[in-house]
């Protein structure tokens, strides 16, 4: 995958891929799993319906957070990085919900030598309601070979 | 795209205990479940001695065990399922050839999960507030800033300090905002992550 976009390529009021995931028992007991989160309302129906979800057990947000990670990654290439990533939590992520994180350039700028692109990020249901509003800044690699954090001036650092 | 504000109390509620199980950012110590009318709140405000004596404080420092390439493996898996992750997570051969020369961690993974002692005495540290009138609190979301990427081997240190609040009336009464700060360091003393964790209180 390595780099996916370039810092030229981007332009403010461009949207990243749609990255979705149907959810269920199965995400969410691994995601239990490697995160030591078992709490009872995220893997059993009735616990959820205890803590008042009448449609029982509900997804965690961290998972959620996840995604938004996740959908980042694989719009910028696993070389670029995520330097910023913030989120509310506004709705119940219920069981078979269809989430899907969205993304939408808002600013470029260059800073401290780096190539950064600024988003407004969301994680929307199928019902089209935003459950977890936030933000996101990127550092993409640039096209100008000069330029510090190109990937020729990265591979000349490397190899010395 | 609409927001959804009908069951935004109770998700607060639970996402806060989420962040609980990992062992992170929000006190849990009278964390219960909104009631359907929230009494009218007073004017008194709920900020505390205890917060004033704790600002700016660093506290809570914990080491994590070695991270593990197994450990990276899993957590993406979990959290592409049922998709394939990316390779720069599992692929040692493949990271090798990336400017990263190696496997890194995804940036939300947590080596903190598993710990052995399982009541978190940090959480003493990290709570948002003690003494003054009986709060709930909720998880308010949270802004991560990334520095150098987590890999197999690296030790973490975390440590937490409240940095700043703010009081308003909200329609829930007058609601107490926290700011609590989480460094992640590598045994480079590179910043690893910093999580400013929005904390939400209002009287019961």
């Amino acid at each position: 995958m390595t780099f996916n976009v370039y810092f030229e390529d981007v332009r403010v009021g461009d949207e990243i891929p749609p990255w979705s995931r149907k959810t269920d028992f199965m995400n969410w007991n691994r995601y239990a799993a490697v995160n030591d989160e078992f709490v009872p309302f995220h893997m059993d129906d009735e616990a959820g319906r205890a803590a008042k979800n009448e449609q029982g057990a509900f997804g965690m947000g961290n998972l959620r957070y996840a995604y938004l990670v996740n959908a980042l990654r694989d719009w910028i290439g696993d070389e670029a990085e995520i330097r910023e990533l913030g989120c509310q939590y506004r709705a119940i992520n219920q069981k078979h919900d269809v989430l899907t994180v969205t993304g939408k350039v808002t600013r470029k700028e260059i800073l401290e030598g780096e190539h950064r692109v600024h988003l407004e990020t969301n994680v929307v249901n199928q019902r089209g309601e935003a459950t977890c509003p936030g933000h996101a800044i990127v550092v993409l690699p640039t096209r100008d070979p000069s330029a510090p954090g190109s990937r020729e001036a990265d591979r000349a650092m490397r190899d010395g | 795209m609409r927001a959804c504000k009908k069951a935004d109390d109770w998700m607060h509620f639970w996402d806060a205990l989420g962040q609980l199980r990992n062992g992170d950012e929000m006190s849990n110590e009278d964390a219960t479940p909104p009631s359907a009318e929230p009494e009218l709140s007073s004017r008194e405000s709920l900020i505390t001695q205890d917060m004033h004596e704790r600002k700016g404080i660093w506290a809570g420092e914990r080491l994590s065990p070695p991270i593990s390439e197994s450990d990276i493996r899993k957590w993406a898996i979990a959290t592409y399922w049922p998709e394939r992750p990316p390779p720069i997570y599992w692929d040692a051969d493949y990271a090798k050839t990336t400017r990263y020369e190696g496997i890194i961690a995804p940036p939300d993974f947590n080596p903190f999960a598993w710990p052995i002692e399982r009541a978190h005495p940090h959480l003493r540290a990290l709570g948002a507030r003690r003494g003054g009138a009986r709060t709930r609190g909720m998880n308010g979301g949270q802004t991560d800033t990334y520095g150098v990427p987590m890999r197999p081997g690296d030790i973490i240190r975390s440590r937490t300090r409240l940095r700043n609040w703010e009081e308003r009336e909200g329609r829930l009464g007058l609601t107490l905002y926290t700011y609590t700060e989480t460094e992640w360091t590598n045994q480079q003393s590179e910043l690893v992550r910093r999580r400013i964790s929005t904390g939400i209180r209002y009287r019961v």
